[in-house]
């Protein structure tokens, strides 16, 4: 079946509003290359996850090294190969590598594709009641991107000169110069390509969502009923579409460094024994591009999953959310305050202190609206009625993680402080803590909660909580105690701390950090057994297991192609009725009308329920 | 035999979690689990809540406070560094403050409010004061962090002192080499197309200023006196990052860039401090540059001033260790390159080689 024919296929369902069994589609078309958002979620999470196995992977190697310097790692050789020597040492300038692929995968390819390729195709049709995203074909090309991207990526792990190792902000001359480090050659070459279909796939997926968002919003989904999950996910795409393509722009100007010989951003090097003849260019004007990218890429990366925990925290304590326009106000600041702090990346890059004041100002303004988020979520447990369900607990641990990392980020936005801390491990505590568990604890919670609905099963709760209890705490230990040693001086990618004095007296610390981290990591095979065992054998999930106010919860266990069976439900109150003074049930779905809850509406909505006009279908989905 | 266990472990490990899977499916169904609101364990989750704070709170203060801190601060040897480090042990209160008591708010309110079917959840969607609240207090906290860490970036950053010895720093793969002006306490022009294997820095002997100057593989500095450092780099870009100095500044191809401080305490004197008779200051790369990133250090001398004014007098300019460089020197500037350069008198080093052999 051609493309063009499945198209039409769903746009006779939408015309058709009592058309309930479709037609039963071929293997590829449902499963490959298909055009329905459940289904392009479900792809982009699992190719999420098999990225997650290996970026996590990678760092349990270079962890093995860190923790265990001059241990025999000669049986890793059936994976490592040659990059394990005769002694049985991991090679450093593999070592550089597995670091650059693991930051690679981890923020474009788990936290960005993983995340919000996963839930705002998922949710954002589902929540504000849509049949599909806008364009599904888009949507499928902006998968099919990503996998191609994921498939150049994967192959440059295994070229002889390696993947690219020049950290994953791939810094030139570093990343330009093959003289000065191998994987600058091949492997450097496929890194650009790979991010090239990567940005083309985010690109084509953000589009879509701030499309959907804008056009396709049921009846009644005004932009203040909208869940804060939807909210996030239309900031981000926005974020992502005016600072991607920045990246662009700075990887194609290396393209011509690395290989027409232009000098953007060389100038004045000597290598291999010649002088280049390159003059005029500066590696900090890369470092500035990149950065433009690079800081709203963070909130790129948080953003979804602060709207999923912002759902989660509302729906497990039965209350509402605290402070709903407090949100969106704040996610709102730090969306544009994002675009204005790239250069505190930068403060001893040689720029100048004007510029270093100027920029540490504006950064310590975005901490504000990021403290206000914390304490909105506070608030809203704050004499709630909680359900510790397993998202419940993942999206507890990200508001802790979002706050111990976030506090450090007053330290290093301080550019007088930063001077001894740029560039060491308390950075790399900072990030993991603020940025790389608190996402990760957002997909997991996400995943958790909305698992149901994507494949009409429950995933099993006593392993998801030994899986958040193990994980919870094996990620403090792991980079808790990094925050110490960077204190103390020590040096982010480095192969080894035994050359210095001044940080050789770490190796236990080290030692605990490594087998913290294998055990945190082991921990995820839990997940990973859960998961897939329940899309098969899990329990039957019932329609709304989490008695939940959003759209998604009134489709079937098994939403078809479109969505509703029936007529899309029309939208008639925001997403946070729960516990209402004076209704009998503690949540009150968006689709039910005020003018059918008068004992628990406030005076303004009794207003409201007048002029309300009902749908004649209203409610059709509850027959099925 | 150390594979055999790892893959006995393995299996047994999956073999106990399927089985505990089963085992929990299995109570679930008994319990009726599927059928209630709330998970069967709701209150053991809470439970840990409290629990895990606890431990967490305890570990923060017993690895913070406990005895183990002097391993990971770094004495401080420089001026602004007791500035800096000084302000960053006022953020750190704030924060650790802020910390302890969100977590604390974050866990208690965990527990205390954990499902209960006689309770309701109160409707509080908003309240205008208390968010206005907490958007001004971390606001003027901020503000307060800020301009004082704005004054001592300035001071940092502004103009070097009159009085200041000028010394390059030079970063290559892997290692570093220091440019001293010489007698006329100017350090003079290079080329990056001169560098050679003998000439590692690409001193440009057209240039008058350059040939008394000086190399050295160690970095030799004053105490008390300010230094200003003036930084280039060879191939990739690296950084010059001294952690008892409080000190950083990367080092770029094509951009010089510099970096100025006063050290406070000799190397001697830190050996008494320290109580560590082999403590020497280290001059840490901290720009990933390549294969020996982490191996790519320096050892720093600082000596009282005296002491120091004599190891400067005692050096041999390039010039003098490499006459066959003369040749780069224009012929009007021969003679005073010679004489600057104490040339003339040559004769015997010239067979000792030069001391950067060691590139
Ligand atoms: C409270 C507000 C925050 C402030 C003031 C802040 C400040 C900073 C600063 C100044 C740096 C550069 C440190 C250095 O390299 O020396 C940094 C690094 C970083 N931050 Fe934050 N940050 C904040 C929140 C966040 C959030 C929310 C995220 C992500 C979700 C994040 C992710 C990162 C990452 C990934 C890096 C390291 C990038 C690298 O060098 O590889 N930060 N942060
Ligand atoms: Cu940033
Ligand atoms: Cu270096």
């Amino acid at each position: 079946m051609s493309i063009t024919d499945i198209q039409l296929e769903e746009n006779l369902a939408h015309h058709d509003d009592h058309h309930d069994d479709h037609h039963e589609q071929s293997f590829i078309s449902k499963y490959i290359f298909s055009t329905d958002h459940k289904m392009i979620a479900k792809q982009f999470l699992i190719t999420g996850i098999m990225w997650a196995v290996i970026g996590g992977g990678l760092s349990i190697i270079f962890r093995l090294q860190l923790g265990f310097p001059g241990a025999d790692l000669s049986w890793l050789k059936p994976i490592l190969g040659e990059w394990i020597d005769a002694e049985g040492s991991i090679d450093p300038e593999f070592y550089l590598a597995l670091v650059t692929m693991h930051g690679t995968i981890m923020v474009f390819f788990v936290l960005t594709a993983g995340l919000s390729g996963t839930f705002s195709n998922f949710l954002i049709p589902l929540q504000i009641g849509a049949r599909d995203m806008a364009s599904g074909f888009m949507n499928m090309l902006s998968y099919w991107m990503f996998f191609l991207s994921s498939a150049i990526m994967f192959i440059s792990l295994f070229l002889e000169t390696g993947p690219a190792a020049g950290g994953w902000t791939v810094y030139p001359p570093l990343s330009i110069l093959s003289d000065a480090i191998q994987g600058s050659g091949g492997g450097m070459t496929l890194w650009l390509v790979s991010m090239v279909f990567f940005i083309a796939s985010t690109l084509l997926g953000g589009i879509n969502y701030i499309a959907t968002v804008i056009n396709m919003r049921t009846k009644g989904m005004s932009f203040s009923r909208l869940p804060l999950t939807v909210w996030a996910f239309f900031i981000t795409a926005v974020i992502g579409l005016l600072s991607f393509p920045v990246l662009v722009a700075a990887a194609l100007l290396l393209v011509f460094d690395r290989s027409f010989g232009t000098s953007f951003y060389l100038s004045e090097i000597f290598i291999g024994g010649e002088a280049l003849p390159n003059i005029g260019g500066s590696p900090i004007l890369y470092q500035h591009l990149f950065w433009f990218l690079g800081h709203p890429e963070v909130y790129i990366v948080i953003l979804p999953a602060l709207g999923i925990t912002s759902e989660i925290i509302a729906t497990n304590s039965r209350k509402p959310i605290f402070g709903y326009r407090a949100m969106i106000g704040s996610m709102l600041a730090i969306a544009f305050l994002s675009f204005i702090v790239w250069a505190h990346h930068m403060f001893v890059s040689g720029l100048n202190p004007f510029l270093g004041s100027i920029f540490m100002f504006l950064t310590l303004i975005i901490a504000v609206p990021s403290a206000v988020k914390a304490f909105n979520y506070i608030t809203t447990l704050w004499r709630g009625n909680i359900v510790f369900t397993p998202a419940m607990l993942f999206s507890i641990g990200l508001v802790s993680f979002f706050i111990s990392g976030g506090l450090t980020g007053i330290f290093l936005g301080n550019s007088a402080l930063d001077i001894n801390l740029h560039d060491t491990y308390f950075v790399v505590a900072h990030f993991h803590l603020v940025m790389g568990s608190a996402s990760f604890f957002g997909l997991m919670a996400g995943v958790y909660h909305w698992f149901p609905k994507m494949f009409g099963r429950m995933m099993d709760k006593t392993m998801g909580y030994i899986h958040f209890w193990l994980t919870f705490v094996g990620v403090y230990l792991v980079f808790f105690p990094l925050h110490y040693i960077g204190i103390a001086g020590f040096p982010r990618r480095y192969y080894a701390f035994t050359n210095f004095d001044a940080f050789s007296t770490f190796g236990d610390l080290n030692t605990f950090v490594s087998i913290a981290a294998i055990v945190t990591f082991a921990a995820q095979f839990l997940f990973l057994f859960n998961f897939f065992n329940s899309i098969f054998r899990g329990r039957k999930a019932p329609e709304n297991p989490w008695n939940s106010n959003t759209l998604e919860w009134t489709t079937p266990r098994n939403p078809g192609h479109g969505n509703w069976p029936g007529p899309i439900p029309t939208v008639y109150r925001w997403a946070y009725d729960y516990s209402k003074p004076g209704s009998d049930s503690d949540f009150i779905p968006q689709h039910i009308p005020l003018s059918q809850t008068p004992e628990s509406n406030f005076p303004h909505e009794e207003e409201l329920a007048k002029s309300e006009v009902i749908s004649e279908d209203n409610g059709a989905h509850e027959s099925h | 035999m150390f594979e055999l266990i790892i893959v006995v472990a393995v299996v047994l490990i999956i073999a106990i979690v399927y089985t505990i899977f089963r085992v929990t499916t299995l109570i679930g169904i008994a319990k009726g689990d599927s059928t209630s609101k709330v998970p069967s364990n709701n209150k053991t989750q809470a439970m840990l809540m409290v629990l895990f704070l606890v431990l967490g709170i305890f570990g923060f203060f017993y690895y913070s406070f406990g005895g183990l801190e002097d391993s990971f601060i770094q004495p401080i040897a420089s001026k602004h560094g007791v500035k800096t480090d000084f302000w960053f042990w006022i953020t750190m209160a704030v924060t650790s403050f802020v910390f302890i008591f969100t977590q604390i708010l974050l866990f208690g309110f965990s527990y205390k409010y954990q499902y209960d079917e006689n309770r309701k959840a109160s409707f509080y969607p908003h309240n205008n004061k208390l968010e206005i609240i907490w958007t001004a207090i971390p606001a003027v906290v901020l503000a307060i962090l800020v301009i004082s860490g704005w004054k001592i970036w300035q001071d940092i950053t502004g103009p070097a002192p009159e009085d200041a010895y000028e010394i390059e720093v030079f970063g290559y793969q892997y290692g570093w080499s220091f440019r001293y002006p010489g007698r006329d306490g100017k350090l003079g022009d290079y080329d990056y197309k001169k560098i050679d294997d003998t000439n590692q820095l690409g001193i440009d002997l057209k240039d008058r200023a350059s040939h008394d100057d000086f190399v050295s593989n160690q970095l030799y500095l004053p105490k008390g006196k300010p230094v200003l450092l003036k930084i280039r780099a060879r191939d990739v870009i690296h950084s010059v990052y001294m952690p008892h100095f409080r000190a950083q500044m990367n080092a770029v191809p094509g951009l010089p860039t510099k970096f100025w401080f006063e050290p406070t305490k000799s190397t001697d004197d830190m050996r008494t401090e320290t109580g560590n008779p082999e403590f020497k200051y280290e001059l840490v790369c901290n720009k990933i540059c390549g294969r020996s990133h982490f191996g790519m250090k320096a050892i720093i001398i600082v000596e009282e001033e005296e002491d120091f004014k004599t190891w400067f007098k005692d050096q041999d300019a390039f010039l003098k260790l490499n006459p066959e460089y003369l040749s780069q020197v224009p012929d009007d500037l021969k003679e005073v390159a010679i004489i600057s350069s104490e040339l003339e008198n040559n004769e015997i080093n010239q067979s000792v080689g030069n001391t950067n052999s060691s590139f």
